[in-house]
């Protein structure tokens, strides 16, 4: 009965959600679609396959994620996204972010996780598929807004033009210390604090007794 | 067919929503952290193809690198309170941390 109360209260929620975002959507795109056009479907060539195939990987390992009972799976299917996404961002010609999303995440955060799945978990008796908010109510929750968005993402015309892909990471590397100078010294601000945080919140309490 | 921009979004909107899913199904709280991880992937990549395809320039690349700094810091931090929560109550259940101490 109260399961039911909440598949309901979601679903006008979500109800509520959809409505407002189309509203403003229908609003708002025609003054996105200026200049737009419709692209025209050219021949199938091997570098489409090959980005099919990565967003294949990304989907298929975020899908992992989502839906693996093993935590570890889990954290490899985190892995196989990272990696396709780090190809998207190759072929959005943007060489240094994929090379910063491989270090970054694959090299730092994806190692986080998996010492805090060794840490905190016997894996034997992992838990993971009692959901907190329901399967019914969750998955319906995120399958609204994936219509939306998809809707959004094909429906509005975008107003797009052709650029060529050149090397970024010089041209980064010079804005960041001329144009986002301050925003950088302050990401290593936040670096540094999070640094310190991070050990005085995990370390084990030392009493003297 | 070619990749459009609509593709892009369509990868990312489909990222999106597994990570929200994961977020809101599992107790689990280094999976909870792990979708997380994926929406930021998600508007990271939305960031960069509006760059590419839409405004040029590098700033959607640049923005993309501080999320990705900051994702770094919040996953740091986030597991700092995963493993202090697990010293506390010896469970990562999302459920049973409601107590800022023992």
């Amino acid at each position: 009965m109260r399961t039911k109360k909440k598949l309901i209260a979601w679903t006008l929620g979500s109800a509520a959600v959809i409505g407002a975002v189309g509203v403003l959507s229908a609003r708002l795109s025609p003054a996105l679609a200026a200049g737009g056009a419709r692209p025209v479907a050219g021949p199938f060539t091997l570098a489409d396959g090959v980005f099919y195939a990565v967003a294949a990987l990304t989907v298929g390992g975020a899908a992992a994620v989502a839906l693996s009972r093993n935590i570890l799976y889990s954290a490899l299917g985190l892995l196989a996204s990272l990696l396709g996404v780090a190809g998207l961002y190759v072929f959005l010609s943007a060489d240094f972010v994929a090379v910063a999303q491989v270090f970054i995440y694959i090299g730092g955060v994806l190692v986080l996780i998996l010492f805090a799945v060794m840490l905190t978990n016997r894996i034997g008796e992992v838990n993971i598929s009692n959901a907190s908010l329901g399967w019914a109510s969750g998955g319906l929750l995120a399958a609204v807004l994936l219509g939306l968005l998809l809707v959004v993402a094909f429906e509005i015309p975008w107003a797009v033009r052709p650029m060529a892909g050149t090397p970024t990471t010089a041209p980064i590397g010079h804005a960041l210390l001329q144009q986002w100078l301050l925003p950088f010294e302050l990401a290593s601000l936040i670096l540094l604090a999070t640094l310190i945080g991070a050990i005085i919140i995990a370390r084990k309490e030392i009493r003297a007794e | 067919m070619t990749p459009t921009l609509s593709h892009y979004l369509a990868v990312a909107a489909i990222l999106f929503a597994l990570g929200l899913f994961t977020v809101l199904t599992r107790r689990n709280a280094v999976a909870v952290l792990m979708g997380v991880e994926l929406m930021l992937n998600a508007s990271n990549v939305n960031l960069v193809a509006f760059n590419k395809f839409v405004v040029g320039g590098l700033t959607g690349q640049t923005f993309a690198l501080f999320v990705v700094v900051l994702a770094a810091a919040e996953a740091a931090v986030g597991l700092a309170i995963v493993l202090s929560i697990f010293h506390t109550f010896k469970t990562i259940d999302v459920r049973a941390a409601d107590l800022m101490r023992e």
